[in-house]
């Protein structure tokens, strides 16, 4: 059980660190980008922009959120 | 054979890798001084044999199995995540709210954490030193390996500066880069804190969250009607798209650092690091930092 939880501990610590946000983020890009070029209703260079504007929009909260929490911890 | 393009990917993977190489030998060398070279060496070897282990498995898998569109969005998708990490305590740390990483400090805390954990001896060898060494090699060396996929494949995959084979010239670069780093080491006796790593950091950090969107965009497809990889606007001969996402990730990161340099916590820590002397370096003129 120890190895298996070590594992998968060594995994997430490795792929996502210490931004979780950015990670599940990015997953949720995927998603939509994904539901979005499945639907078929733009073009793939209209897409390709459009998953781009949703990354840089994720890193934009995540330094946003943790900029907060510092400024929070700060008093 | 040596092309020119050849020599720049050489070139590139063995800068980016050098970073994570320095940062693994700093572990082993706190372990070998602290505890036992036997065991630090033997976690080191270890670690290589893994590293080659993984490295064959994914190989593998991904150039015999998977479509283009597949082997895009997960290796984009996970260089993204990756790079994105970098690029955001780049970024941070450049800002002030976050601490510049110090190879002295790191290598002082690894020696105290080995002074203080007790003796076990498993297979003739001081566990605590093989497996701290064998972690710290193997994770870095991961981030090697992640490295050299990125940059092999898109040399391999590049029209214009195509390098035949750019596998093993990536892999050739971070081969180079461990070879200087550990004959540095070897005639220094101490970690690397010479090497500007936050500026390096940073530099890889864009370009693998570069390339990590450029890739993730196009395996998007795997999920259209057709299944095949998307395109980006201006693609063609000349990579413009690649080019463009690195630029704007570089506006972007540097419109960021100054933003949260404004913050009082930011303010506060800077000024902190001035007056410490924080080994700050500048990268150009105006932006005093070591990101």
């Amino acid at each position: 059980m120890g190895f298996i939880t070590g594992f998968f501990r060594f995994w997430y610590d490795f792929v996502v660190g210490d931004a979780w946000d950015i990670a599940a983020g990015i997953v949720v890009v995927l998603i939509l980008g994904g539901l979005l070029a499945r639907a078929d209703v733009l073009a793939e260079q209209q897409l390709t922009l459009l998953i781009g504007a949703g990354i840089v929009a994720v890193v934009g909260c995540s330094l946003f959120f943790e900029a907060q929490r510092r400024a929070k911890a700060a008093g | 054979m040596f092309t020119p393009a050849a020599i720049a990917l050489i070139t590139t993977t063995a800068i980016a890798s050098a970073v994570e190489v320095v940062e693994a030998f700093t572990i082993v060398l706190a372990m070998g001084l602290t505890r036992s070279w036997r065991a630090a060496i033997v976690g080191t070897l270890a670690a290589f044999a893994a590293l080659a282990l993984v490295t064959f498995v994914i190989g593998v898998t991904l150039k015999d199995l998977v479509s283009e569109s597949v082997l895009q969005l997960v290796i984009g998708t996970l260089l993204l995540i990756f790079g994105l990490q970098w690029l955001r305590k780049a970024i941070l740390r450049s800002s002030g709210l976050k601490a510049l990483h110090d190879e002295d400090e790191t290598f002082r805390e690894e020696q105290a954490a080995a002074r203080a954990a007790g003796r076990e001896t498993r297979m003739g060898l001081d566990w605590f030193a093989f497996v701290v060494s064998f972690k710290g090699v193997f994770l870095e060396g991961l981030e090697v390996v992640f490295i050299v996929i990125t940059f092999g494949l898109a040399a391999m995959n590049s029209d214009t500066a195509r390098v035949e084979n750019g596998m093993w010239y990536a892999a050739g670069g971070a081969v180079l880069a461990a070879v200087i780093v550990l004959t540095a080491g070897a005639v220094a006796h101490k970690p690397l804190s010479a090497v500007p790593e936050n500026t390096m950091k940073y530099a890889v950090g864009l370009l693998l969250a570069t390339f990590g969107t450029y890739w993730t965009a196009e395996g998007i497809g795997y999920f259209s009607p057709t299944g095949d990889s998307l395109h980006w606007y201006g693609a063609g001969d000349i990579p413009w798209p690649i080019l463009g996402i690195f630029i704007a990730w570089l506006v972007l990161s540097r419109i960021a650092v100054s933003g949260l340099r404004q913050l009082p916590a930011a303010r506060t820590a800077l000024a902190a690091r001035e007056t410490a002397g924080a080994g700050l370096k500048p990268i150009v003129a105006g932006t005093a930092t070591a990101t």
